[in-house]
């Protein structure tokens, strides 16, 4: 099974509802009415594209139905290149150092979006290509009960070193000690920090703190700041990429959770407003279900028949 | 929570207010706009549809166009039809057997052992002793943490068994013999379209047949909200929600969504990370939030949980009798960051939302103040003039802070003794002097 099988498996409940329903929404023969630009709009917006995002997409094929009439095979198509379009010019993965210094992965996010499992699983995917890649995981989420414990079996499944404290340590602290173990060992360190909703001013002040540390340790700031956000969360997954971004400059978003009904269309606001990169999406439990973000297979994956 | 959502609604409404009489037009200018805050508000657009109609119908209705308030008869009406939607009273915990059973199910992450925890908490505050059951063998680490909650409580983990099934069937028995009230289950997060996953949860039903089954959500939940809730509904027949995260800025249509997909009340809210965090749902109050109408009444129960009441009669005594001292202060400071953050407080006031941006209320000026009270001497709280140049030098090295700032606390809370005396004599109002919150 290739990739994009697997993503298209992964999409499935996702892509069957929406093409499904965009074709049941057009009725049959004649041009594309009102009521049906509508319907389509309302379509979007239950796939969480934002209510201006779908309105723009909508006067899209509204204009292209004025300037030169459009079949309805050609909505689908119309619809996917104007997501296409939004998406597109944004996508990278991670990127290692080559020089002799650790490369530092900051992952953070609101409670429950997935921080852990994401690491896990790029853990997963760094250690297949390479067996003796010295990988470190820092427990910085210090204040979850077993927090702690879950990241140690995960440590140990695909043979990362994990530094940690007792629960309630100060997470900087850990960190320190983490990038301390780094620096010796290179290879890459993953920082899993506590969840927190981006309202939390001192929450927030915390995380900053841990960039810092790093920033006074290694001169530069991690290599990666990513957020985790999960794909089922609404329009507010908006305010969480603008509070993390103005906290830590996020360097990527990682989409997770897309193996529901949810399609993460909050993703279209987020490119707009902040042009940051989704790195990567998650569409299952496994870590084979983590991949690159490409938009236009990711699109088509969607939209597929 | 839905601060945005509200200041929105006035916004729109006030425009409203403003004129005598509304037109057609006018109504549903108003409504286009409630419709968009509405659906930026993750409300399902076919509930916002239904919503809108009902609304749209009752406004351009006689009672609206031609009364003499018509924007406070649009308020009126979406805010009735939105506590309608929400359900009328709050409806509680309905835990008939002995021992009775709570299950809890939910996605991947939306705080089902959290929210565990809290129930157990909020039941032995009631007198009831829960047992914890961890059936979630799925996620790493899902037992320890439940573990380590049942520790912090005080209370029992059931944990025997492998699957899930087998776990839950010895529960029931073990929790009469220890003489537990309720047994609560956290189950693992799963995908409401994992259909041999969902079957486990119906397994699990048959097994306990629990009083109560709580769908546990996330208020951030965009618009699969409905689907979501539906599923397990359908599944389960869910007795009711708990919608977590509410503590967040998501302006919660989730809320909305779901009752109107199952028909089920929502129970509880989770409004931050710590155990005592989960309230009591109010449907009625919940829509007036929406509207800007304040949060009052949750706020005086927060407060009435928080705040030792003897020791606040005693303070209330001093003041009369104008005996109030630093040591005082200190405690009614202390007592006051128990109700939680300012921010928190703030939301439930009617227009706390706008106030919050302009006040800007520094959460850690009202820690330094306490941290200043914390590094006097007793005798110095209670006698405050004794505190000379080189105490104050003490105390400001103790609390880390200038010893300008020793001397800001203290001017204020002169002034705030004048302050409370003129309140205590019953001649000016009786409120808590603002510039303690707008400190500097």
């Amino acid at each position: 099974m290739t990739w994009t099988d697997r993503l298209r498996n992964g999409l499935e409940q996702t892509r069957n509802r929406l093409t499904d329903s965009i074709t049941q929404a057009l009725g049959q023969g004649g041009k594309l009415d009102r009521e049906e630009l509508e319907r389509i709009e309302e379509i979007l917006i239950s796939a969480d594209v934002s209510a201006p995002i779908a309105t723009e997409l909508v006067d899209e094929l509204s204009s292209h139905r004025k300037t030169r009439g459009i079949g309805r095979e050609e909505v689908l198509a119309i619809l996917k290149e104007g997501i296409k379009s939004r998406l597109s010019g944004y996508e990278r993965s991670l990127s290692l150092r080559n020089d002799s210094q650790p490369t530092v992965i900051l992952v953070a996010g609101v409670n429950g979006s997935g921080k852990t499992t994401t690491i896990a699983k790029l853990a997963a995917h760094l250690r297949e290509d390479d067996p003796t890649m010295s990988i470190t995981f820092a427990a910085a989420d210090t204040f979850r009960a077993a927090a702690i414990d879950q990241l140690d079996i995960w440590a140990d499944r695909v043979d990362a070193d994990l530094i940690k404290h007792r629960i309630g340590a100060d997470p900087s602290a850990v960190v320190f000690d983490a990038l301390e173990h780094a620096r010796r060992r290179g290879g890459v360190l993953f920082i899993d920090t506590a969840g927190r909703l981006h309202t939390k001013h001192n929450l927030m002040e915390e995380l900053q703190k841990i960039n810092r540390t790093i920033v006074k340790r290694l001169g530069h700031k991690p290599d990666e700041r990513l957020l985790i956000l999960d794909a089922t969360t609404g329009q507010n997954g908006i305010c969480q990429a603008i509070s993390f971004h103005t906290a830590i400059d996020l360097t990527g978003v990682v989409l997770t959770k897309l193996d529901g009904t949810s399609k993460g269309g909050v993703i279209l606001t987020i490119q707009k407003q902040l042009a940051l990169p989704i790195m990567y999406i998650g569409v299952g439990e496994t870590k084979d279900d983590l991949h690159e973000f490409v938009s236009d297979q990711f699109v088509d994956a969607l939209f597929s028949t | 929570m839905f601060d945005s959502l509200s200041s929105k609604l006035n916004t729109i409404l006030s425009h409203l207010r403003g004129k005598g009489k509304l037109s057609e037009a006018d109504v549903n200018a108003a409504l286009r706009e409630i419709r968009l805050a509405l659906l930026e508000a993750d409300v399902n657009y076919k509930v916002v549809k239904e919503l809108m109609a009902s609304v749209h119908e009752r406004a351009i209705a006689s009672e609206v166009l031609e009364s003499l308030t018509p924007g406070q008869q649009v308020v009126k009406v979406v805010r009735d039809e939105l506590t309608e939607l929400m359900g009328e009273e709050r409806v509680g915990l309905m835990l008939a057997n002995k021992p009775a059973v709570i299950m809890l199910v939910g996605l991947q992450g939306c705080g089902k052992t959290t929210t565990a925890a809290k129930l157990a908490l909020t039941l032995k505050k009631e007198g009831k002793k829960s047992v914890l059951v961890a059936a979630d063998v799925y996620r790493p680490a899902a037992v320890e943490q439940l573990r380590k909650l049942g520790e912090e409580l005080g209370l029992p983990v059931f944990e025997q068994g492998s699957s899930p099934v087998q776990i839950v069937s010895g529960v029931r028995d073990w929790a009469e013999e220890n003489l537990c009230d309720v047994v609560i289950i956290d189950t693992a997060g799963r995908l409401q379209i994992d259909q041999s996953m969902m079957n486990e949860l119906v397994q699990l039903k048959e097994v306990t047949s629990p009083d109560e089954i709580l769908l546990v959500a996330d208020a951030m939940t965009g618009q699969e909200a409905v689907n979501i809730a539906r599923s397990f509904h359908e599944k389960l027949s869910l007795s009711g929600v708990v919608l977590t995260k509410l503590d967040g800025d998501a302006r919660g249509g989730a809320a909305l969504s779901i009752r109107a997909a199952t028909g089920c009340p929502i129970k509880f809210v989770g409004v931050g990370e710590k155990l005592p965090e989960l309230e009591a749902f109010h449907p009625k109050r919940m829509a007036e939030r929406i509207l800007g109408m304040g949060d009052m009444l949750s706020l005086i129960e927060q407060a009435e949980s928080a705040i030792d009441q003897k020791k606040a009669e005693e303070i209330a005594d001093r003041i009369r009798k104008d005996r109030f001292t630093l040591q005082d202060f200190h405690d009614q400071l202390q007592e006051m960051r128990k109700m939680g953050p300012i921010s928190q407080i703030l939301d439930k006031l009617p227009g706390g939302g706008r106030l919050k941006g302009s006040a800007n209320v520094d959460e850690q000026e009202l820690d330094r103040a306490l941290a200043i009270l914390r590094s006097m001497t007793l005798e110095e709280r209670l006698n405050p003039s004794i505190i000379g140049g080189s105490r104050k030098k003490r105390i400001a090295r103790g609390s880390g802070v200038r010893v300008r700032d020793v001397n800001w606390i203290l001017s204020r809370f002169k002034e705030a003794k004048r302050a409370i005396k003129f309140m205590g004599t019953g001649r000016g109002k009786s409120k808590f002097p603002p510039e303690f919150l707008q400190m500097r």
